[in-house]
């Protein structure tokens, strides 16, 4: 059923807006296969956008959402700030509950719908910014990471609390200034990718989003793994060029810096993890 | 989940209708605590979803609605990491489309309190059973129901179970009222923790072999996230993010949604509780005890006593809270010349409620917002009767 709800009415095609039309008639849902490469080909399952002009998250989300292996049977819980400006125009079923909650939702939802729909795959993706799944909602990340819940997180790391004005997170790098550092960050970037780790997580990633097929791969894995084995977490950098006083063509060179820096690529992989990727291999689908 | 046909559940109780659960059922009596009848209500109503995080009074009802998962009764269970998480938790089951039940006490609800308004404007009829206990510091564990003013305006309705029986009833009643379509808004359903959660008194149940039918959340005003039916774009329309006059004018039209939803529930918990408010004593008298809780056990004892004296008096219970049940106070107190509203807090949030709702209607009645006690402490009949005696007989009947 779950891909039928994205047909029009035969009533009322006519007075629909194109781009529910294209996402009837050129979307790729229900394509095992489907990935970045759709990009070129296919309606996207975002149509425009309400962030600045070059931002990064933007593009990440577009990458992601080619990346999802199943979207008509995705759910994507989110959280407030900058990435929660998104939601409202991407064409799946996402959650905005509260501020750094989203992974204790997501756990219900999770466990409802494997309790609801035993014989069907419904994968429960968490997309939040830094503040949210390391700040303020880090119990509620880490925690469903203990639990071995069946839950992909993504964190959209622009290291600031962007959408409130620029003030310092957890995520800053040391020394940064930032609004409520006046005088710079006095404790290191937390270390989420670890923490992941180290928290039963079976698959952790931390990378920039300048090279687009590396950021679907390593979705697909996460989203594979978490469907099957247990919980997955990816950190990608997407930063506030507003907020470190970059043009809104600079964030590609930024993330590149980056790529050698802070968020050079980090990637574990359990064991567990690891055999479910070696069969998606086989089977055609990494 | 398992197959289940239409005459039965997934764990085999054959599905009645909630007038035969509630009125015609055979019922027989048990002996039970306040904890165990949670258990017993939980058991009929074909629970989805259940997360529990223990705080005392109410950890023995969250450890045997965890038993009823265990047995197959409750789909799916499990314990969260504190009351936010488990708030958010359970908005998570109600979201993807469970009927679900959860519980705290005190310093549970108000850490969990953000959650509240949310559940509310998620529309998501989430069953909370809030046994009350106090919030002060220092630390206390006792039954005060301070508490209940901060859920007042969170959007949920808010039921005041009195006893054990009335605890039973209103939760299985709570499901069925919040879950109407035109309703289907979070249910909060209050008992006095210790005194209704850990006493034990006689209960009439009906047999634990029926159970209400499951909830079908594609009736629901809203969609449940479980991509099964449209809309695709849940939010496709981002209002949430502009500052604009549609934005507010969306935001107020909502809030003002809620509050008429929840208005909405009366008819229905008229029938299924018979009567938002239960009048006793003399119902001729000039002196009204309004009471919630366990204060209109206490009211009914010093009304006996009151009339011993040979003063008349009635007892006003109020069990719904959220809808305020105006009319029918009004009415249960329409000539009277004294009110008295004894509660179990020190800032009488009973009776601003009822001085709001009777303001301008009964200008000849006098409010005495008496007794209250706080903290935990007992309150004696006799702490009633002083109250009456002092403010209405001036000296002798």
């Amino acid at each position: 059923m779950s891909l039928d709800i994205y047909k029009i009415n035969k009533e009322f095609r006519d007075i629909m807006p194109q781009d529910i039309l294209d996402l009837e008639d050129n979307a790729s849902w229900g394509d095992p296969n489907r990935g970045i490469h759709d990009l070129q080909e296919k309606k996207e399952l975002i149509e425009e956008h309400s962030l600045c002009a070059g931002c990064p998250e933007a593009a990440a989300l577009r990458y992601i959402l080619a990346a999802f292996p199943k979207p008509e049977d995705t759910i994507v819980v989110n959280s407030t700030g900058c990435t929660s400006l998104m939601f409202p125009h991407i064409a799946l079923h996402t959650v905005h509950s509260l501020f750094g909650n989203q992974n204790a939702v997501a756990t219900g939802i999770k466990r409802v719908l494997d309790w609801r729909f035993p014989d069907k795959v419904k994968d429960v993706v968490v997309l939040a910014g830094d503040g949210a799944t390391i700040d303020i909602g880090l119990d509620y990340t880490l925690q469903s990471f203990f639990r071995q819940e069946n839950i992909t997180t993504i964190c959209f790391d622009n290291e600031v609390y962007a959408n409130t004005g620029g003030q310092e997170s957890g995520s800053t790098p040391l020394g940064q200034v930032f609004k409520m550092a006046p005088k710079g960050k006095v404790f290191e970037k937390v270390p989420m990718w670890e923490l992941a780790v180290t928290s039963g997580c079976h698959y952790s990633a931390k990378l920039t989003v300048s090279a687009p097929k590396k950021v679907a791969k390593v979705i697909k894995e996460a989203i594979y793994i978490a469907r099957h084995v247990g919980p997955t977490y990816v950190q990608l950098y997407t930063p506030c060029i507003l907020e470190i006083g970059l043009d809104a063509h600079e964030g590609l060179g930024e993330m590149k810096e980056q790529d050698k820096d802070r968020f050079a690529d980090f990637r574990f992989v359990s064991e567990d993890g690891q055999a479910l990727l070696d069969q998606k291999k086989e089977e055609g689908l990494l | 989940m398992k197959t289940q046909n239409e005459e039965t559940n997934w764990s085999g109780q054959k599905i009645v209708s909630a007038d035969y659960m509630l009125f015609e059922a055979p019922r027989t009596k048990h002996f039970m605590t306040g904890s165990e009848v949670v258990k017993e209500a939980i058991k009929r109503c074909t629970v989805d979803a259940s997360v529990s995080y223990p705080i005392t009074p109410q950890s023995e009802a969250a450890h045997l609605i965890g038993e009823l998962w265990a047995e197959g009764y409750v789909g799916t269970y499990f314990r969260g990491e504190n009351e936010f998480g488990v708030m958010s938790e359970v908005a998570g089951c109600a979201m993807a489309g469970a009927r679900v039940v959860t519980t705290t006490s005190g310093p549970g609800t108000l850490r969990a309190m953000e959650n509240f308004p949310m559940w509310s404007g998620t529309r998501i009829p989430v069953q909370l059973i809030l046994m009350a206990r106090g919030i002060n510091s220092p630390l206390t564990i006792q039954p005060d129901n301070l508490e209940v003013t901060f859920m007042l305006e969170t959007g949920c309705m808010i039921w005041y179970a009195e006893n054990v029986q009335e605890l039973f009833d209103m939760t299985i009643a709570g499901f069925i009222v919040a879950e109407q379509p035109d309703v289907h808004v979070p249910i909060v359903t209050v008992c006095d923790g210790f005194f209704v959660s850990h006493n034990r008194e006689s209960v009439m149940l009906p047999a634990d072999d029926i159970a209400l039918p499951r909830y079908d959340s594609y009736k629901a005003p809203l969609p449940p996230i479980d991509a099964e039916m449209p809309p695709g774009r849940f939010l496709r329309d981002p209002f949430v993010m502009k500052s604009n006059y549609i934005s507010y004018a969306t935001h107020a039209s909502w809030q003002w949604e809620i509050r008429s939803a929840v208005a909405r529930s009366v008819p229905y918990a008229k029938h299924y509780l018979q009567g938002l408010v239960h009048t006793t004593g003399d119902l001729d008298a000039n002196i009204a005890l309004v009471t919630c809780g366990t204060a209109s056990m206490q009211a009914k004892e010093a009304q006996r006593e009151l009339g011993k004296m040979g003063i008349k008096s009635k007892v006003v219970k109020i069990r719904s809270i959220r809808p305020f049940p105006d009319a029918e106070l009004l009415a249960a107190v329409e000539g009277v010349e004294h009110v008295f509203v004894p509660e179990f807090n020190v800032v009488g949030w009973l009776e601003k409620e009822v001085r709001t709702s009777l303001y301008n209607k009964c200008t000849s009645t006098n409010i005495i917002g008496r007794p209250r006690v706080a903290g935990g402490m007992t309150m004696p009949a006799e702490a009633i009767i002083k109250e009456v005696l002092e403010n209405v007989n001036k000296g002798g009947n």
